[in-house]
C-alpha cells in the first residue's frame, strides 16, 4: 500500500551483494534442518486392515465450487463436490462400460430409439422423501427449459418424448438413435421435484444448500475456506466409511504442497516434479501413497488447415517426423504420460493401437518437405517456397507451463529441419476470443479433455467449422464425417469401435493435429486411507468404500 | 467549513460517475464474457445455447443500455447479482450476513490490512526518525538496507520460505487459512489464539514490504524539518536535543503522514491477491481477481465503485485532517 507513493531510486550493487548473501545464509539454514511434523507414525503402513467408520478426508483444491447443482455448474470444483451429493441413473464402471446407478436396469429398443429405465426402489432424498421417476422427469424438464442457464442442454434436446408411466419407470424416445444418449442420464438431471417445483432454479439457494441422495451431504460451506460434507448414513449402497469429506480451498499450489507435508491435507493432485522428485523422500514414502493413471485428455498441436503452408499433408507429416513425442513426455512431464497417437486414451476400448506413427526421423522430414517443394534457395537456413520463408507462430495460453515447454521443444526441433517457429503466449480469454474464434492462428498448442463416450462429432465433423465451433482447424473429410455420423447412431459397441478405429487411422494419416501426449493424473493420498482401488477411471469412483483403520483415525467422530 | 465540506462532497459525484463509466467500458472491452466459463471449449454447446445464455445475462443489449441499467440499480445502492453460476448478490459476496463476522471477506481483509498498517506505522515512523537524526551513521545504513531488503523481497517468495521454516521445520505456526480444522471444538481463548496464530505470517509479510516506503518518507520529512530555522533557534535556546526532536521537529514532520493516512483508506479494503492466494485467505483481493478472470461484470464494478468511493472519501478526510492540524492551511 505504502510503497505506491514511494519513489524508488535504485540500489547500489554492493547492497545487492549483501542481500544475496543473506538469502544464501537463509537457504542454508533451511536446507539443513528437517524435522518431521509427525512423530510415532512411522508404522502407518503396517497397521492391520480392518474397515471402520469414522475419520475425515481433507482434500486440497485450487478452486472453490460455485454452485452445487450439476446442471448449472461450469467449473470442475463444483462438479467434484456435487458429484458426491447427487447420483445419476447410470454411471461408468471401472472398465468404461455403463452400469446402473439409480437405475437398476434399462432396455434399449431394437431400433435404438427408445430407452426404458427401471429405477431402484427405496432410494431417499436427504429429507426422507422417496426418489421416483417424477424427479428425473422434473430434472429433464428443467434442463430443457428456456429459462435455465445451463450449458448442457444439447443432449436432451434430441429427446422426442419423455414419460414416467409409473414411479419406478422412466422412458425416453429419441428422434434418431443417439449413442451418447444413454450416459447423458447421469447426475445432471436428478433433482428433487418436491423441493424445487415452481421455483426459478437459478435463483433459489438450493445451489448452496442442496438436498441430494448421494454418498455425502453438505454440512457447512464457508466461502473461500472449505466445504464440509458428512456421510449419508442411509446411502443406498451402504454408509460410507469416512465420516467427513472436507474440500479445503488453497488457491496456491505451492502452499497446498506445504500443507500436505505438514499434515493439513490428506489428498491432492501432484505436479510432475512433485510426483517424481519432491515426494521421493522417506517421509512421503512412509506416510503417503501415490497413484498414477492416464487422464481423459490429450495435448496436441493443431494446424490452421486454411493456411497455405499446412494445406499439404506432406508438410504436416514432415513436422510430425521432426517432433520426438517421447522426448516431450520425458522432459516436460518427467515421463508421467504417454505419447498420443490419436484423440483417445491408450488402453480404452475406442483406442486403436495400430495406426500410422511417426518416429523421430529428421531425414524423412527433410525429404517430405523437399517433395512438397520447400527448399532453402537463399542459404539462410530457413526453407522457402515461391519466395516466402517457412516461418510460423505457435500460439498457446498463459499459465500452462507444460504447453509452453512443449512449444519450446518443438521450436528447437523444427529449426533443425529449416522451419522457423515463433511462440506467442496469450491470456486465455484473448487467446480464445481473438485468435481461436476468429481463426487468426497458424498453429496452436492446446488440449482437449475427452468425455468417457468416444463421440467426437463436434471436433472433427466438417459442419462444425463456423465461428466459435470446435473444428477450428477447419478439418474436412467426407469419410470421417460419415463415420462420425455412424458412430453416434448405433448402440452396438463393436460397430462403434470399428468406426472410431477407422477415424483414428485417417487422422493419423492426415494429421490435422499432431497428437502430442496423454498426461497422467498423479494424486497422492495419506497412507492411513485404505480400500483405494486404482482403475482406468481414476481412484475417487469408490470414495465411499475408502476407510481408515480404527487405530489410525485422526479426526474425532462428530455428532450427526 | 460546512459549505466547503458540502462542495467537496458534491464534487465527488461527477468524479465517481467518470470512474464508473471508464471502469465499465474497460472491463467490457476486455476479450471474453461471463458466459465463457460455461461455453468455452465445451463441445456440447450450440450457438443457440450460447445466445440464450448471453440473453439471460443481458449481454445482448448495447453497452450503454447495460451501463444505464447498472447505474439505475447502483443509485439505489443495489449492486446487482453476480454473473458467476451461483448468481448471488454482489453485496453478499463481499459482506455475507449469513456468515459470522470473522468469515466475511471485507472484514477479513480489513482486519489484516488494519493490523499490518498499524504495524507499518508503529515501526516505520521510529525508524524514519532514527535514520534522520542519525543521518549517515552506520546504524542509519543498516536500517536503510533492512527496509530496502523488505521492499525488494518478493512477498510470495518470502512467504513460502517462512511457511517452510515456521510451518514445517519448526512446526510453530499454521501454514495457511484463517483457522484450524478443529476450531469449533476449541475454548474461547483457544479460538482467539488459533486466529492470532493464523494471522502472524500474513500480517508480517504484508507489513514487511511496506516499511521501506513509509520510513524513507518519514526520514525525508524529518530531515527537511530539522534544517529549518526554527529548529536552529530551538537548539540555540539551549533546549535539550530530545525536546527539539520530539516536541518541535517531529510534530511538523508528521503532517505529511496525514495525507498518507488518508490515501491508505481505500487500501484497507483492497486486499493483495498474492498474499491472499499464498496464504489461502478468502479476502477482497482474491474475490476481485477471480471476478476479473471470469469477467463477472457486476462484481468487478461493485468492488471498483466501493474502492473509488473510499479513495475519494480518503482524500477528503486527509484534507480535513490537514485543516485541523495545520493552522496555515486552515487560514486559506
Amino acid at each position: 500500500m505504502i510503497e505506491e507513493w514511494f519513489e524508488y531510486s535504485g540500489m547500489a550493487a554492493a547492497r545487492m551483494k549483501k542481500i544475496l548473501y543473506l538469502i544464501l545464509v537463509f537457504l542454508i539454514i533451511f536446507g539443513c534442518r528437517h524435522k518431521s511434523p509427525e512423530n510415532g507414525k512411522q508404522t502407518v503402513k503396517d497397521v492391520s486392515d480392518e474397515p471402520a467408520y469414522g475419520d475425515a478426508l481433507i482434500a486440497g483444491s485450487i478452486g472453490e465450487p460455485s454452485i452445487l447443482i450439476p446442471m448449472l455448474a461450469g467449473d470442475s470444483a463444483s462438479h467434484d463436490v456435487a458429484g458426491l451429493i447427487f447420483n445419476g441413473l447410470v454411471k461408468y464402471d471401472t472398465d468404461l462400460s455403463v452400469i446402473g446407478d439409480l437405475a437398476e436396469s434399462w432396455v434399449i429398443s431394437p431400433d435404438g430409439l427408445v430407452i426404458t429405465f427401471h429405477l431402484r426402489k427405496g432410494v431417499r432424498w436427504f429429507d426422507g422423501v422417496e426418489f421416483t421417476a417424477e424427479d428425473i422427469m422434473f430434472g429433464y424438464k428443467t434442463i430443457i427449459n428456456e429459462k435455465t442457464p445451463t450449458a448442457y442442454q444439447e443432449d436432451y434436446l434430441q429427446v422426442k418424448k419423455a414419460e414416467a408411466p409409473d414411479p419406478y419407470t422412466f422412458r425416453v424416445t429419441y428422434r434418431k438413435p443417439f449413442a451418447p444418449a444413454l450416459t447423458s442420464w447421469g447426475n445432471l438431471v436428478v433433482l428433487p421435484k418436491h423441493l424445487l417445483e415452481g421455483k426459478d432454479i437459478a435463483k433459489t439457494d438450493f445451489g448452496r444448500n442442496p438436498v441430494g441422495l448421494g454418498r455425502y451431504k453438505l454440512r457447512t460451506w464457508t466461502p473461500g475456506q472449505d466445504v464440509i460434507l458428512e456421510s449419508n448414513r442411509d446411502y443406498f449402497q451402504g454408509r460410507p466409511y469416512i465420516d467427513r469429506y472436507i474440500y479445503k480451498i488453497i488457491p496456491d499450489p505451492a502452499t497446498m504442497f506445504l500443507e500436505l507435508k505438514a499434515g493439513g491435507i490428506d489428498y491432492m493432485g501432484l505436479t510432475p516434479i512433485q510426483y517424481t522428485k519432491q515426494t521421493d523422500t522417506g517421509y512421503f514414502k512412509e506416510n503417503f501413497q501415490k497413484f498414477r493413471y492416464p487422464v481423459f485428455a490429450y495435448t496436441y498441436m493443431g494446424f490452421n488447415l486454411r493456411h497455405p503452408f499446412f494445406q499439404d499433408k506432406r508438410v504436416r507429416q514432415a513436422i510430425a517426423y521432426a517432433i520426438d513425442k517421447k522426448e516431450i513426455v520425458d522432459v516436460v512431464l518427467f515421463g508421467l504420460g504417454k505419447p498420443a497417437t490419436g484423440p483417445y486414451v491408450p488402453d480404452t476400448w475406442p483406442y486403436n493401437p495400430r495406426v500410422r506413427t511417426y518416429g523421430y526421423d529428421l531425414e524423412k522430414a527433410k525429404e517430405l518437405l523437399k517433395e512438397a517443394g520447400w527448399k532453402d534457395t537463399d542459404g539462410d537456413g530457413v526453407l522457402d517456397k515461391d519466395g516466402s520463408p517457412f516461418m510460423f507462430t505457435i500460439l498457446t495460453n498463459m499459465g500452462n507451463s507444460l504447453r509452453m515447454n512443449t512449444a519450446t521443444i518443438i521450436q528447437w526441433k523444427l529449426a533443425k529441419i529449416g522451419i522457423k517457429v515463433d511462440i506467442r503466449v496469450l491470456e486465455w480469454s484473448t487467446f480464445i476470443n481473438e485468435f481461436i474464434d476468429k481463426r487468426r492462428f497458424q498453429a496452436v498448442i492446446l488440449g482437449w479433455s475427452i468425455g468417457l463416450d468416444p463421440d467426437q462429432y463436434d471436433i472433427w465433423h466438417s459442419s462444425k467449422t463456423k465461428e466459435k465451433e470446435f473444428n477450428f482447424v477447419g478439418y474436412k473429410n467426407p469419410e470421417v464425417d460419415a463415420l462420425l455420423e455412424k458412430g453416434r447412431r448405433t448402440f452396438d459397441t463393436e460397430e462403434r469401435k470399428k468406426a472410431y478405429f477407422k477415424i483414428q487411422e485417417i487422422l493419423a494419416e492426415e494429421l490435422p493435429y499432431i497428437f502430442l501426449y496423454v498426461p497422467d493424473a498423479t494424486p497422492i493420498v495419506h497412507a492411513r486411507f485404505r480400500g483405494i482401488k486404482p482403475s482406468p477411471i481414476g481412484i475417487s469412483y469408490n470414495l465411499y468404500r475408502w476407510y481408515v483403520p480404527k487405530a489410525l483415525q485422526r479426526h474425532a467422530a462428530m455428532e450427526p | 467549513m460546512i459549505s466547503y465540506f458540502a462542495k467537496r462532497l458534491l464534487e465527488m459525484i461527477p468524479t465517481l460517475l467518470g470512474i464508473t463509466i471508464l471502469s465499465f467500458l474497460i472491463i467490457h472491452l476486455a476479450p471474453g464474457k461471463p458466459t465463457d466459463v460455461l461455453t468455452e471449449m465445451n463441445p456440447k454447446i450450440t450457438p443457440e445455447a450460447r445466445e440464450r445464455l448471453e440473453k439471460y445475462y443481458g449481454l445482448d443489449k448495447p453497452i450503454y443500455t447495460q451501463y444505464g441499467l447498472w447505474l439505475k440499480r447502483v443509485v439505489k445502492l443495489d449492486f446487482g447479482e453476480s454473473f458467476s453460476t451461483d448468481r448471488r448478490p454482489v453485496i453478499v459476496k463481499i459482506w455475507d450476513t449469513k456468515q459470522p463476522l470473522m468469515e466475511r471477506r471485507l472484514f477479513i481483509t480489513f482486519v489484516i490490512n488494519a493490523l499490518s498498517m498499524l504495524l507499518i506505522f508503529l515501526i516505520a515512523i521510529p525508524i524514519g526518525v532514527f535514520s534522520a537524526t542519525h543521518q549517515g551513521s552506520f546504524s542509519d545504513k543498516v536500517t536503510t538496507v533492512t527496509v530496502f531488503v523488505g521492499f525488494a523481497t518478493p512477498g510470495f517468495w518470502l512467504a513460502l520460505l517462512l511457511m517452510m521454516l515456521f510451518g514445517i521445520h519448526l512446526g510453530w505456526l499454521p501454514i495457511s487459512g484463517l483457522k484450524s480444522m478443529d476450531y469449533d471444538t476449541l475454548s474461547v481463548f483457544g479460538k482467539i489464539w488459533d486466529r492470532t496464530e493464523h494471522l502472524i505470517l500474513p500480517v508480517f509479510i504484508s507489513s514487511f514490504g511496506g516499511l521501506a516506503g513509509l520510513s524513507r518518507f518519514m526520514r525525508g520529512s524529518m530531515l527537511e524539518v530539522i534544517r529549518q530555522d526554527y529548529i536552529t533557534v530551538a537548539r540555540a535556546k539551549g533546549l535539550h536535543e530530545n525536546t527539539v526532536v520530539y516536541r518541535h521537529a517531529l510534530r511538523n514532520a508528521l503532517l505529511p503522514i496525514i495525507t498518507l493516512l488518508g490515501l491508505a483508506v481505500p487500501g484497507l479494503i483492497g486486499g493483495s491477491v498474492i498474499f491472499e492466494n499464498i496464504f489461502g485467505i478468502p479476502g477482497m483481493g482474491q474475490l476481485f481477481y477471480m471476478s476479473v478472470m471470469t469477467r463477472d461484470y457486476p462484481l468487478v464494478m461493485g468492488i471498483l465503485t466501493i474502492g473509488a468511493f473510499l479513495t475519494l472519501l480518503g482524500n477528503l478526510l486527509a484534507d480535513i485532517g490537514y485543516m485541523l492540524t495545520d493552522p496555515r492551511i486552515r487560514a486559506k
